[in-house]
């Protein structure tokens, strides 16, 4: 590669209380690249991006910008400079248009005072016809998807003529076809000289579109280098720092009694009578694009929504949950999407996040039994390998993988009979990923009735022993472990319209 | 199914058409229950009434909507009157009063500010430490004695334009100003931004401290103003008057679709939702019922808007 370094990382080192979360890490950008950043959750990747994009102001070493060393004060001086970052958890203002979002903190002015609204938004439709985005521009953030709101952020970065873009895992709520729109606009940003610096968790991903790459491990630089003399294993084995044959663990054959059998459920609009069943370790996938209905199918099973009708029927009991809490007694247990929001507290430390659903267990006349609860946690946490300092930690400064393993947690200290998973693995590392992976193995092994739903194609499919489809708020059909590929379920999609 | 939609419509009718709709049908009600109501002079003196709190709520709009609040916009009118009487008092001249009234809000709120932005207080538990700091520099500056002799302050107070009542011209002016800041502004997006989202107006590359220290300091000036008025309207520097306008301010604020979270509300709005705590005291005058009902009706009342605040919002989230 002999583009131009735009940007260099020169021995960067950043330490937090206790944690050194870079050491000597050197990094080049280059002029119409796209580098790959990669490696395990809590490996430094966002770390380093928060010190490159002014985020972070404490740390040792050079960021040296056009042959020049630079020290960023804000993310505002980031900009200044050309660089700027779409983070993985999104920055909006819920409350604001599209256009106000797009051009907050430099609105078009008229007059020196004031905004001048139709310029404004002129340019979002223009930039939003870039992208080839059919939105209105004056309609509020929070009547988009998650997905379209992604969309909007990377416009945002885009709009700013920066120089170097960052974006963190820019993909993990976009449908495919969203992100092929979203490559095709970086490729051709790319050939006009912006750099791109990737971060992803989806490999295919990277070697689609990425140039160069760089693999953080432990906070230190293990290797860089050109995309085209590496494979998939290699950066994967670069990225743990071992081999992996296969990230899918086997799963084992399930029972014959069912478990959980559900008859007509509906929630309209949100979907209309769905039937399925699951039998005792038995792994359900869900497939299906974002908003087709699936996470609302689930939510009305764990009681979370209520239903318009429709029945459930557990290990041959009818059943009618009126809210979650009825839902957990009977044995459902459910991990949501959006794990930050309802999965765990993270200003509270991971005993007390494995404690709170769990008084019935860990109390006496409503009073914690503190020493039981400890060992629980100790003994739950060693088995799920969380990587923490101890059980007192605050869950929000663990990374995204094991985050997820702390929510898990909350629920295998049960006794439970269908555990439903949406979306466990996203924005989580290959390694994570891989032991996740494993506990769900472990807990259909025990006979655990398992609703798994995932964007991720060869997720579904490699950790299901069936596969429904799901499209337009209907169950369109169910494949076997076999006969499932993601052609058919794509075919499936489609012609459900 | 049919149901859910309903009140989806309902919810965002009334963000939109809601609080005009209470409005008008208190209004038209009033006008029945009791035939004086509709007389200029007594809808005239409603909107001299709210003139102060209105002034005190354009300011405290900007901090709701930015997710902040001041419990000390109350005592702050108070201290801004009594000052600004005792220097009236002591020159005879008006231009002077009304400028120290003004400057005395401009500090205390610029502390605000500060004490918010620098060492990160709570702005309730800020704004609480300084109602009480206010109340001791009240006291000792006037030993709880009436200040007097300003009678040249009469016209900001009593005087009228065009039949037109001078504090209610002062109100509007305020009113039409703050609505275009928080609206036609940059500044006014901030405001938005930071209450909507303040990580997402850090990442926007917004200075948020810079832009809350305006706020407060912007606020407290309006507060300020609003103690020169109420001078007027007294005829006095009153030591006692003013503790509890900055709840009478809120009040409006929320009744006027003000979401206490943050992000969602406009100064119209407010400006209606005083008109209706106005209109529901004065009608209960009319009516003569006690003010220990009027203050039952007004916590109702507050419950009641907080409560569709909070509907709306689920109704939203849910869709």
């Amino acid at each position: 590669m002999d583009n131009k370094v735009i940007v260099e990382l020169k021995n960067i080192r950043k330490e937090f209380p206790g944690v050194t979360a870079l050491d000597q890490v050197n990094m080049k950008i280059r002029e119409g690249t796209i580098h790959a950043l990669v490696g395990e959750n809590g490996a430094g990747k966002s770390t380093l991006m928060k010190v490159l994009s002014g985020t972070y102001q404490n740390y040792e070493g050079q960021v040296i910008c056009n042959e020049k060393e630079i020290h960023m004060k804000s993310e505002k001086d980031a900009f200044s400079f050309g660089i700027s970052i779409v983070a993985q958890e999104l920055n909006y203002v819920p409350e604001l248009t599209i256009a106000e979002n797009l051009f907050l903190g430099r609105e078009p002015e008229r007059n020196k005072w004031f905004i001048n609204k139709k310029e404004r938004s002129k340019r979002t439709k223009e930039l939003l016809d870039l992208m080839g985005l059919d939105y209105e521009p004056e309609i509020k953030m929070d009547m988009l998807s998650v997905a379209q709101r992604q969309m909007i952020e990377i416009l945002k970065s885009i709009s700013r003529n920066s120089k170097v873009i960052i974006m963190d895992e820019p993909t993990s709520a976009l449908t495919s076809k969203e992100s092929e729109l979203l490559f095709n606009k970086v490729k051709e940003l790319k050939q006009k000289g912006i750099a791109f610096v990737f971060i992803s968790h989806r490999l295919d991903e990277i070697f689609e579109i990425c140039d160069e790459y760089t693999v953080l491990r432990d906070g230190r630089c293990i290797q860089t280098g050109e995309l085209k003399d590496v494979d998939t294993d290699k950066l994967i084995s670069l990225m743990v720092g071992r081999n992996i044959d296969d990230i899918y663990p086997k799963i084992p054959d399930c029972q014959k009694e069912k478990m959980l059998k559900v008859h007509n459920l509906t929630n309209e609009p949100y979907f209309k009578d769905v039937s399925f069943e699951i039998k005792k370790g038995e792994i359900l996938g869900f497939a299906g694009m974002m908003g087709a209905g699936r996470s609302e199918i689930a939510r009305a099973v764990f009681g979370m929504d209520k239903k318009d009708s429709g029945e459930m029927i557990l290990e041959g009991k009818k059943l009618d949950f009126k809210n979650a809490n009825d839902a957990i007694k009977a044995g459902v247990a459910m991990i949501t999407e959006d794990r930050a929001v309802y999965g765990f507290a993270g200003v509270r430390s991971i005993k007390e996040n494995i404690k709170l659903p769990n008084g019935d267990l860990y109390t006496k006349f409503g009073f914690w039994k503190e020493k039981e609860t400890a060992q629980n946690t100790k003994k739950i946490c060693e088995k799920l390998r969380i990587k923490a300092p101890d059980i007192n930690t605050l869950v929000g400064t663990l990374s995204g993988g094991n985050q997820q393993k702390v929510v898990l947690a909350k629920w295998l200290v049960r006794n439970i009979k269908v555990l439903i998973l949406d979306e466990p693995t996203r924005g989580i590392d290959v390694g994570a990923k891989q032991e996740i992976y494993k506990l769900i193995v472990e807990l259909a092994q025990k006979g655990m009735a398992i609703l798994l739903i995932s964007s991720d194609m060869p997720e579904v499919l490699s950790m299901s022993h069936r596969v429904a489809v799901i499209a337009h708020g209907k169950l369109v059909g169910t494949l076997d472990k076999k006969e499932a590929s993601q052609d058919k379920i794509m075919k499936m999609i489609v012609e459900a319209k | 199914m049919g149901k859910k939609k309903e009140k989806l419509k309902f919810g965002e009718i009334y963000r939109k058409y809601g609080i005009v709709l209470i409005l008008i049908i208190l209004f038209i009600a009033s006008a029945f229950i009791n035939s004086n109501f509709l007389k200029p002079q007594n809808l005239i003196n409603i909107l001299k009434q709210i003139s102060v709190v209105t002034i005190i709520a354009c300011g405290e709009i900007m901090l709701i909507v930015s997710g902040m609040i001041d419990l000390s916009a109350g005592l702050l009118c108070t201290t801004a009157m009594c000052l600004s009487a005792g220097v009236l008092a002591a020159t005879g001249s008006v231009p002077l009063a009304i400028i120290v009234g003004i400057v005395v809000g401009v500090i205390v709120g610029w502390v605000n500010g500060f004490l918010i932005t620098y060492f990160k207080l709570q702005p309730f538990i800020a704004t609480l430490a300084m109602t009480y700091v206010l109340k001791g520099i009240v006291q000792l500056y006037t030993n709880g004695q009436s200040i007097g002799g300003v009678d040249k302050i009469r016209f900001v107070g009593q005087g009228t334009i065009l039949a037109i009542p001078v504090p209610v011209l002062i109100m509007f002016v305020i009113v039409i100003i703050i609505t275009i800041l928080m609206k036609q502004t940059k500044f006014g997006t901030c405001i938005y931004a930071i209450g909507g989202s303040e990580k997402a107006a850090i990442a926007s590359g917004i200075n948020t401290n810079r832009v809350k220290r305006i706020i407060f300091t912007l606020s407290g000036a309006l507060t300020g103003l609003a103690g020169v008025v109420l001078m007027g309207r007294l005829m006095a520097g009153m030591p006692s008057v003013g503790d509890g306008y900055e709840f009478d301010a809120i009040t409006a604020v929320i009744v006027g679709g003000t979401s206490f979270l943050g992000g969602i509300g406009t100064v119209p709005g407010a400006l209606i939702g005083s008109i209706i705590v106005g209109l529901i005291n004065n009608i209960l005058n009319l009516l003569h019922v006690s003010t220990q009902y009027q203050l039952i009706v007004k916590g109702v009342l507050i419950a009641g808007a907080v409560i569709i605040d909070i509907k709306t919002k689920e109704n939203k989230k849910s869709k």
